[in-house]
């Protein structure tokens, strides 16, 4: 993944609305008429933010040419939020070792104070 | 094993919170005595670390080196000891070596026992919103400038950005 393209990804993101929709598309594929609904937005308004998922590959158009459903490229958003898990990772691995040395001292503590 | 929170309690800030099935007078120990410092805190697989030098008083300063045992890259960091409240608080500054984010972190430690259970939470406070988000991203290409604050929480919990 590109640094242009994840700029584009971390951009339509940076929207409630867009993180919403992103939301309910976790649920399972919509229309525009369906995603549409919870929002007290126009259509054309909820179109324009599809364009924006769209374009960031966040979101994709179903095979249905009638419903035309959206739905949700997860392995995109997955790859958007990596940096929070390497990050992550890097600590539960040191935390994993704290514990294991947590365990050793409290033995010790009952060895030395029993 | 205990799951860790990350979370980005203010545009300039990183917290994490983690349970410790232990005392927190011994959660203490391992964050202020070398040579318990030096058998956890290691980052990646692969690396040791051959310098943990602390100075643990108001003012005193502390240096880490981290080592690659492959291809012998190090890696160092080090600051000063802002605030010492045994067993339950430790404020220190952090700098690297090789600047990877602008200015200086302050690293807050708070430590919350309840039931022989030690809850931590470890808040870093970066000098601005560019440090910080540069720390999150660290290992990434920069050049990412927009909002994603609540994105872990969106991922989390799907469903909540809807209501």
């Amino acid at each position: 993944m590109n640094t242009a393209s994840l700029d584009a990804t971390f951009a339509a993101l940076a929207d409630p609305t867009r993180r919403a929709i992103l939301a309910r598309l976790a649920s399972g594929q919509a229309s525009v008429t369906e995603l549409a609904e919870p929002f007290a937005m126009s259509q054309p308004a909820i179109s324009k933010h599809l364009k924006v998922l769209e374009r960031a590959g966040l979101v994709s158009r179903g095979r249905d040419a009638q419903r035309r459903p959206r739905r949700l490229e997860a392995k995109r958003l997955g790859e958007a939020t990596r940096w929070l898990e390497r990050y992550r990772r890097l600590w539960e691995g040191n935390y994993r070792r704290l514990d294991a040395l947590l365990e050793q001292l409290k033995t010790k503590e009952t060895k030395w104070k029993p | 094993m205990e799951a860790l929170k990350l979370t980005t309690p203010s545009d300039r800030e990183i917290a994490m919170t983690r349970v410790f099935d232990a005392p927190r007078k011994l959660v203490f120990d391992a964050h202020t005595k070398p040579d318990l410092v030096r058998q956890w805190l290691l980052g990646p697989p692969g690396w040791s670390m051959p310098v943990c030098e602390m100075d643990v008083r108001v003012g005193g300063k502390y240096r880490w080196v981290w080592r690659h045992d492959r291809d012998g890259t190090t890696m160092g960091m080090g600051g000063v000891y802002r605030e010492i409240v045994k067993p339950e608080r430790l404020v220190v500054t952090e700098r690297f070596d090789e600047a990877w984010y602008p200015g200086e972190a302050l690293n807050t430690l708070v430590l919350v026992e309840q039931g022989g259970r030690t809850t931590l939470t470890q808040t870093m406070r970066y000098e601005s919103r560019e440090a910080r988000d540069a720390v999150l991203k660290s290992g990434m290409e920069s050049g990412v400038k927009a909002s994603y604050d609540r994105l872990a929480d969106l991922l989390a919990s799907p469903s909540q950005a809807t209501r």
